[in-house]
This record gives structure tokens, C-alpha cells and sequence, in this order.
């Protein structure tokens, strides 16, 4: 796996990698969930999934990244986070108006409160993640001259 | 507010380092403390998510700026002479201050805005919305319409990427030519 010919970077930044992504990644995470309860929210805590993802795409090669997320996953998820954003804003003519916060805001500082604001923050998350992570994998790891190799 | 000025004047100097180093890297490293310092400003001036938002940006585009510079052939141009950009800059600076001179008497002191609108998020979002996070509840709830143009432009950003680099539908020059004959 780490022979000199595999892409990506030396052996020891593949190990820290290993160790780090997924706690990068939990902590987005807990970012986008907790956006009604303390600091961040969801282009804050989707930016940083993102940069999860450009954290194992930059230490291993796009190849390995390519396998998992494929730039059609990409745009599905962009398309639901958005379409989601929609739904909650249509969803409050059930209570009267457009975005209206129809569901109730029980305790506050409760993981379940504040109404549909954790929903949006979810939806806006996955918009924001799908477009960075685009937008790095267009602007940085294809090539303009002729025809991607490595085409997922 | 000691603090305050000593982070504008290291964010002054990192911009001057920028602008003026020879180097590529340096350049795009010190455009980066540059962020910091801002990303450190906002913490003191008590605006958490307003901070952490710029430091995860300023580290998304960093990596950007890094990977998309130092593989390009930047050629350095230097075209003209240098005294008409000089005397642009000075003259762009100076109508800058006249014009600073005459307004900042005019601007609300620092911490009582002018506008009510927020005194009524402040005193009564935690019992309309339910959110703690006073800042959730202004983009999400009250002020939702601007997050919804947000969305679509990052929508939109995600629809123009793929289809510049999508794979299927390219062409060859001479197809393209053969179906313009016809």
C-alpha cells in the first residue's frame, strides 16, 4: 500500500491521515448538528466535512478518493441538500407563511429544539459540502490539457 | 482594545509582505496569517461563528491557493513604467481618507446600532425560534430568504463545476466541425 510508486504523499502523512480524517470529519459533524445549540452551523461545520475529504484526497491521491465519491454522488448530494432547503421553506405554508418555523421549539439547549432550524442546517450542510469539495476537485486535481485520466 | 490594534497592524504588514515578496508560496502564506488575524479580530470582537466560519475558509482556500499556484507556470510581467500605478495608488488613497474624514463622525458608536430590528432578535429569539444560537436563529429563521439565495448560488456553483468537468459530451474538434457542415 505505501510502496514509492502508490500516488499521494510519504508514508508518514498517510499515517497521520488515517488517524485525523475521520475525527476532522466527526467534528464537521458535530458542527452542522449542534448549529442551534452553540457556535457554527451548517456552512461552517460543511465546510469542514469538506476539508475532511480534501485531507484524504490531498495524502492519498484522488484515485482512492474518486472510488468512494464519484462526481455523480457529488451532485446528488448537492441536489437533496438543496432540494431539502425548499421542502422546509414550502413546508411552512402548513402553518401560514413561507419558512415559517411550523415545528414547535420545545426546551432550548436540547440536540431536539429550536423548530425546523437544525433541518436547515442539515439541508444547507449538504450544499455546501457537495459545492467546496466540487469546486477544490475542478479547480485543483483536474487538468485543463486534454483528457482526465482518471475520470471516476 | 489594545489587542484589537496590534492584530489590524500584523494583518497590515502580512498584506504588505504579500503584495511585495518575490515568491509565489510566501506570497500565498502570508495572505493566509493575514486571515488568521482577521479570524483572531472577529474572536475579540465577540463574534464565535463569524470566526470560526473565516478560519475554515481561510484554511479551505489556502489549500486552494497552495496546490493552484505551485504546479502553474506563473510568468512575472513587469510591463510600464512604475510611477502611473504609484501615483493611482496615492491618489485612490487620498480620496479614500477625504472621503473617511467627512463620514466617520457620522457612523453609530461602536456597540449601539441604529437600527432596532436586532434589540428585538436579542430580547425575544430565544422564546420565538427555541435556538440558543442567536446567529442559527437570524439566518434560519428570520432572515431565512437570504440563506435561500445563498443555497442556490452554491447550487448553482455545483451545477457549473460538473458540467465543465464532466466527462461524457465532450467532443472532438473535427466532430464538431462535421455536424457544423451539415
Amino acid at each position: 500500500m505505501n510502496s514509492d510508486h502508490s500516488p499521494g504523499m510519504t508514508i508518514i502523512v498517510k499515517t497521520v491521515t488515517r488517524l485525523t480524517a475521520w475525527l476532522i470529519l466527526l467534528y464537521g459533524i458535530h458542527i452542522i448538528l449542534h448549529g442551534h445549540v452553540s457556535v457554527g452551523g451548517g456552512f461552517a461545520g460543511g465546510v469542514i466535512v469538506a476539508l475532511s475529504f480534501i485531507h484524504l484526497m490531498l495524502a492519498y491521491g484522488k484515485e482512492m478518493v474518486f472510488k468512494r465519491i464519484s462526481k455523480r454522488r457529488i451532485s446528488v448530494w448537492a441536489t437533496v441538500g438543496a432540494l431539502m432547503f425548499l421542502a422546509i421553506a414550502l413546508a411552512g405554508w402548513t402553518d401560514g407563511y413561507f419558512f415559517r418555523n411550523f415545528l414547535p421549539p420545545e426546551q432550548p439547549f436540547h440536540l431536539f429544539s429550536a423548530g425546523t432550524i437544525p433541518l436547515g442546517d442539515i439541508a444547507i450542510s449538504l450544499v455546501v459540502w457537495a459545492g467546496l469539495f466540487a469546486v477544490f476537485v475542478a479547480l485543483v486535481m483536474l487538468r485543463p490539457d486534454g483528457e482526465d485520466k482518471n475520470e471516476p | 482594545m489594545l489587542a484589537l490594534y496590534i492584530l489590524l497592524t500584523f494583518m497590515i504588514i502580512g498584506a504588505v509582505v504579500a503584495v511585495q515578496v518575490k515568491d509565489v508560496l510566501s506570497s500565498v502564506i502570508a495572505l493566509g496569517a493575514v486571515g488568521l488575524g482577521l479570524c483572531l479580530v472577529f474572536l475579540i470582537l465577540k463574534a464565535p461563528d463569524v470566526a470560526i466560519t473565516q478560519l475554515v475558509v481561510e484554511i479551505l482556500s489556502l489549500i486552494i491557493l497552495i496546490r493552484a499556484t505551485l504546479k502553474r507556470d506563473l510568468p512575472h510581467v513587469p510591463s510600464g513604467g512604475w510611477w502611473i500605478p504609484t501615483a493611482a495608488g496615492i491618489g485612490f488613497a487620498a480620496i479614500l481618507l477625504l472621503v473617511a474624514v467627512r463620514c466617520f463622525p457620522d457612523l453609530p458608536v461602536f456597540g449601539e446600532p441604529k437600527l432596532r430590528v436586532a434589540q428585538h432578535y436579542l430580547n425575544s429569539g430565544l422564546e420565538e425560534t427555541g435556538a440558543t444560537n442567536l446567529v442559527a436563529s437570524v439566518i434560519l429563521d428570520y432572515r431565512a430568504f437570504d440563506t435561500l439565495g445563498e443555497v442556490t448560488v452554491l447550487f448553482a456553483v455545483v451545477v457549473a463545476v460538473l458540467v465543465i468537468a464532466r466527462p461524457v459530451g465532450r467532443k472532438k474538434l473535427d466532430q464538431v466541425e462535421e455536424e457544423f457542415d451539415e
